[in-house]
C-alpha cells in the first residue's frame, strides 16, 4: 500500500501549494486525479515519487517511509518525454539506466530496434514516450504516477500506451496514479477517481 | 498552374560541414604555424642591423625593418608566438578555475554557491584592466606576472557559465530521474552532466584565448608585462608609437594586423567549433 | 483563402562524418482554408503538422528543400511572400508563453506586435485596450509578466498577439494540451469567433476532440501526408473515410479505445505505396504499388483506393 499522509507542501516563504492531502493506492489498483490547474497535482505525484519531500506528513509504502537511496519502488512518468531523456545519449542507454528492458516489453511497446542507436531528438515525442514507460517498466517498479503521461500524444498512441502498461500493471501487481484533464480517459482507464475539487487540498 | 511558386531555395551547393571543418583546419594551421614559426626563422632577424635601418617592406624584408635594422617580420612573429603561448597558458588555468569554482557552485548550493557567486560577482564589478594591472603589479611584472594576471581575471565569465549549466541540467527532469532510479551523484556527475560541459569548456577555453593574448599585449604595451628585451608584440606595438609619426608606418601596423588575424584565428576557431558541437546549429 | 496542393519539404542532412543524406518528411500534402473556416488539422507527432505551418509562415530551416504549390488569397507564395505576410496578413498563435519575451510587459509585446503588422503608435494601443478588453483581460494585465499569467489569462493573451495583427489568416499550433477542459473550450471558442469574423482558422492538434469541437473540416496528417479531409460531422456520422482516420477515431477513449499497432513509418524507410499500408487492415497488393492520388469519396478527398466500401 502506497500512502501519503496529511501531505503538504510550500517552499519557503510561499504560499501551501499542496494542504492535508490523504491519498492510498493499494497494489494492481488504478486511480485517477483530476482537477483545474493549479490544484498541485504535479507537486502531488512528485511528492508521492520522492522527487519533493513533504513539508508536512509523510509517505510511506508498507508502513516504512520512502527511502531517498537507491531505486525508488515510486516511479513516475512525465508529461514531456523530450524532458525525460538525456539529449546526448542514445536511446539503448536510455532504455539502459535501471536494466534493459527485455525483447518482449519493447515489442509489447512496439519499440522498433532501429530506434535504439538513435538519439532522443530523432524520435517523435510518441516513440519517445514509449521509451520513456518501457524504462520504468520493471520488477523493482511497484508503483506508477502518470502525470499527463499522454497528453501531448495522438489518440491511437495514448491508446496503445495505456492498454500496455495497464496490462503490465495487471499482471505484476502494480499500483497506478493517473493525473489527467481527461475524464473519458479517467473514466475508460481507473477503478476510482478522486476530484481534487472536493477533497481538503487547498493552494 | 503547372510550375512550382514555393519558397523554392537553391539546393545546397556548399557542404556547410565542410566549409566548417575547413575554416577549423585553416585556423588550427595558422596559429600552429604562427607558434612554431620562431624554429624555423631563426634569431638572424633579431640582430641589429644598423646599415639596414628602417627600410619599407620589400622582398627581402616582408614587414620592413626598423630603427636598429632588425627585421619586422622575424620580431613579429617572436612576438605573437611568445603571446600565443603565454595565452594558452593563462587561458588554461583560467578555464581551470573557472570550471572548478562552476561545477562546485552549481553542484554544492547553498553556502557555497553564494561565496562562488559573490566572488564573480566582485570580480566583475573591478574593471578589467585595473585589475589586471594591479596583479601583475604585485607579483612584479614579467611573463609569470602576465600569465597569473590574466589566469585570475578571465575565469570568471565561464566560471558562471558552467555554474548555470550546472544548476540547470541538475534539476532537469532526466537528472532528477536518474536519482530515483538509484544512480549515485557521482555516477550521475560522470555520465550526465561532464558529456554536456565538455563542449562548453572546450568553446570556453578557445574563446579565453584571444582576451588573454590581448590583455598580454595590453600589460607588455604598458610596460608592466614582459620585459623589453623579449620580441613580444605589445612592446613591438609600444615601440612603434615613437615611429609612426616619422611615417615609418610598417612597424606598427604590420604587427598590428598578425595579432589581429591571430585574435580572429581564434575567434573563428571557437565559433567554428562550437557551432559543430552544438546539435541544433551542426546541421545548418 | 489558403491553398496547399502536393506540397513536398525535403531536408539535407548530415549523416556521419561528411556525407549528406535526403531525407523527405513531407510528401504530396495538401490542404485548404477558405475564409470565415476552421480547418484542424490532426495527426501524430512527426506527421507534418508543424513543419507545413513553418512552410506558411516562411520560416523553415535553411537545409530544407520545398516544392509544390502554395497560394495566398490566389497569388503564389513565395518565400519573399510569406517574409511580408507573416505578422500581418498571417499570425500565428503560439503554443505557449514560453514564446513571449519573459523580460518583457505583455501589452507593450501584444502592442508591438500591432505596431509590426502596420498600425500606427496610437492605433496599436488602442487595438490592445480593445482586444484586451474583448478578451476579458483586466487593463492592469498589460502590465504583467509572463511567468505572471495563469494558464487562462496566457491562453487569451496569446490569441491577442493574433488578433490585434488584423490576420486574416490565424494558424494556431497546439494551443491546448494540458489544460483544464474549460480553458480549452473558451481557447477553442476565440478560435471559432476568429473565423465567424472572416478570418480563415488553422488549429493543428493531435486532439481530435479538441478539433471537432469548432472545425467545419478536420485534415488528417500522416507521415508527412494528408490522407483524408473530411467535414466534421462526418466523424460522429460514422462517415470518416480513411482507415487510419477510422482507427484513431476509435482509439479515442470515449470510443472503442482500441489503438491499431505498430508505428508510423520514418522519413528514411517510408514504403513505396501508401504510406499507411504497412499497418492497414484493408491493403492489398495494389495499395503497394504506388501512392494513391486523391479520390472523392462521399463528398470530400482521401488517399484510399478503398475508401468508398
Amino acid at each position: 500500500m502506497l500512502i501519503g499522509k496529511q501531505l503538504a507542501f510550500r517552499y519557503p516563504h510561499h504560499n501551501w501549494i499542496v494542504r492535508n492531502f490523504d491519498i492510498a493506492i493499494a497494489p494492481s489498483e488504478v486511480v485517477g486525479l483530476f482537477g483545474p490547474s493549479g490544484f498541485g497535482k504535479t507537486t502531488l505525484s512528485k511528492l508521492l515519487a520522492g522527487y519533493l519531500t513533504p513539508t508536512q506528513g509523510q509517505v510511506t509504502i508498507d508502513n516504512s517511509p520512502l527511502s531517498d537511496r537507491g531505486y525508488c519502488p515510486v516511479q513516475m512518468i512525465f508529461q514531456n518525454p523530450e524532458l525525460a531523456v538525456n539529449p546526448r545519449w542514445r536511446i539503448h542507454k536510455i532504455l539502459a539506466e535501471k536494466q534493459s528492458p527485455d525483447r518482449f516489453l519493447l515489442d509489447a511497446l512496439a519499440i522498433h530496434p532501429s530506434w535504439l542507436d538513435r538519439y532522443p531528438h530523432e524520435l517523435s515525442g510518441g516513440e519517445l514516450q514509449r521509451v520513456a514507460v518501457a524504462r520504468v517498466l520493471n520488477p523493482a517498479t511497484r508503483y506508477l504516477i502518470a502525470d499527463e503521461m499522454t497528453a501531448m500524444l495522438d489518440a491511437n498512441t495514448q491508446a496503445l500506451i495505456w492498454h500496455r502498461v495497464l496490462d503490465y500493471v495487471r499482471s505484476h501487481n502494480i499500483g497506478l496514479l493517473v493525473i489527467s484533464h481527461d475524464a473519458a480517459l479517467i473514466k475508460r482507464v481507473c477503478n476510482r477517481a478522486i476530484n481534487l475539487m472536493q477533497v481538503g487540498t487547498s493552494r | 498552374m503547372a510550375t512550382s511558386f514555393l519558397p523554392r531555395r537553391p539546393a545546397i551547393r556548399f557542404n556547410r560541414r565542410q566549409i566548417t571543418l575547413l575554416s577549423i583546419a585553416l585556423c588550427t594551421l595558422f596559429l600552429v604555424a604562427i607558434v612554431f614559426s620562431n624554429r624555423f626563422m631563426g634569431d638572424a632577424g633579431l640582430d641589429p642591423a644598423l646599415t639596414q635601418r628602417n627600410q619599407p617592406p620589400s622582398l627581402t624584408h616582408l614587414f620592413g625593418t626598423d630603427w636598429l635594422g632588425r627585421d619586422m617580420l622575424t620580431r613579429s612573429l617572436h612576438g605573437m608566438s611568445l603571446s600565443v603561448r603565454v595565452g594558452l597558458l593563462a587561458a588554461s588555468f583560467s578555464a581551470i578555475i573557472g570550471t572548478g569554482l562552476g561545477l562546485m557552485a552549481g553542484t554544492l548550493g547553498g553556502k557555497v554557491d553564494a561565496v562562488i557567486t559573490w566572488i564573480i560577482d566582485v570580480f566583475f564589478s573591478l574593471p578589467h584592466l585595473v585589475l589586471l594591472i594591479m596583479i601583475s603589479f604585485a607579483i612584479g611584472g614579467g611573463t609569470k606576472g602576465v600569465i597569473i594576471a590574466v589566469a585570475l581575471t578571465h575565469w570568471t565569465s565561464l566560471a558562471r557559465i558552467i555554474r548555470a549549466e550546472t544548476l540547470q541540467v541538475n534539476s532537469s527532469d532526466y537528472v532528477q530521474l536518474s536519482y530515483k532510479l538509484g544512480r549515485s551523484p557521482f555516477w550521475i556527475a560522470r555520465h550526465h552532466m561532464l558529456p554536456h560541459m565538455i563542449p562548453q569548456l572546450l568553446v570556453g577555453l578557445i574563446l579565453l584565448f584571444p582576451h588573454a593574448i590581448l590583455h598580454e599585449a595590453a600589460l607588455s604595451f604598458i610596460g608592466i608585462g614582459l620585459s623589453p628585451h623579449t620580441p613580444a608584440i605589445g612592446i613591438i606595438l609600444a615601440e612603434s608609437m615613437r615611429n609612426l609619426s616619422t611615417g615609418y608606418w610598417w612597424v606598427g601596423v604590420l604587427p598590428g594586423l598578425l595579432l589581429l588575424l591571430a585574435v580572429q584565428a581564434f575567434d573563428t576557431l571557437g565559433e567554428n567549433v562550437r557551432a559543430l558541437i552544438d546539435p541544433k546549429t551542426s546541421q545548418g | 483563402m489558403l491553398s496547399v496542393q502536393d506540397l513536398n519539404i525535403t531536408f539535407t542532412l548530415y549523416d556521419r562524418g561528411l556525407a549528406q543524406k535526403q531525407l523527405t518528411v513531407i510528401t504530396q500534402l495538401d490542404l485548404d482554408v477558405k475564409a470565415g473556416e476552421v480547418v484542424a488539422v490532426v495527426g501524430a507527432s512527426g506527421s507534418g503538422k508543424s513543419l507545413l505551418a513553418h512552410a506558411i509562415l516562411g520560416i523553415l530551416p535553411d537545409n530544407a528543400q520545398v516544392s509544390g504549390k502554395m497560394l495566398f488569397k490566389g497569388e503564389p507564395l513565395t518565400l519573399n511572400r510569406c517574409q511580408d505576410l507573416r505578422g500581418k496578413a498571417i499570425a500565428l498563435i503560439p503554443q505557449s508563453i514560453g514564446y513571449l519575451d519573459p523580460l518583457m510587459q505583455v501589452g507593450q509585446q501584444v502592442q508591438r506586435t500591432a505596431q509590426l503588422s502596420g498600425l500606427s503608435r496610437p492605433a496599436a494601443k488602442a487595438a490592445v485596450d480593445r482586444t484586451f478588453a474583448r478578451y476579458r483581460l483586466a487593463a492592469i494585465v498589460q502590465r504583467l509578466y509572463p511567468f505572471q499569467l495563469s494558464g487562462g489569462m496566457a491562453r487569451r493573451v496569446l490569441v491577442s498577439t493574433a488578433v490585434v495583427s488584423q490576420a486574416e489568416l490565424v494558424i494556431a499550433d497546439e494551443p491546448t494540451p494540458g489544460l483544464h477542459p474549460d480553458v480549452v473550450t473558451e481557447t477553442l471558442n476565440h478560435l471559432r469567433e476568429l473565423a465567424s469574423e472572416g478570418k480563415g482558422v488553422i488549429l493543428i492538434t493531435h486532439d481530435i476532440e479538441a478539433a471537432l469541437q469548432i472545425a467545419d473540416r478536420v485534415a488528417v496528417f500522416y507521415a508527412g501526408t494528408t490522407v483524408e479531409i473530411a467535414h466534421a460531422q462526418d466523424f460522429s456520422n460514422n462517415k470518416i473515410r480513411h482507415p487510419y482516420t477510422q482507427a484513431l477515431w476509435r482509439s479515442l477513449p470515449q470510443n472503442e479505445f482500441i489503438p491499431i499497432s505498430g508505428s508510423q513509418p520514418t522519413p528514411e524507410a517510408l514504403p513505396d505505396g501508401c504510406l499507411f499500408s504497412d499497418r492497414c487492415p484493408w491493403v492489398t497488393q495494389e495499395c503497394q504499388l504506388e501512392r494513391p492520388p486523391f479520390l472523392q469519396v462521399r463528398g470530400a478527398p482521401v488517399r484510399c483506393i478503398h475508401a468508398d466500401r
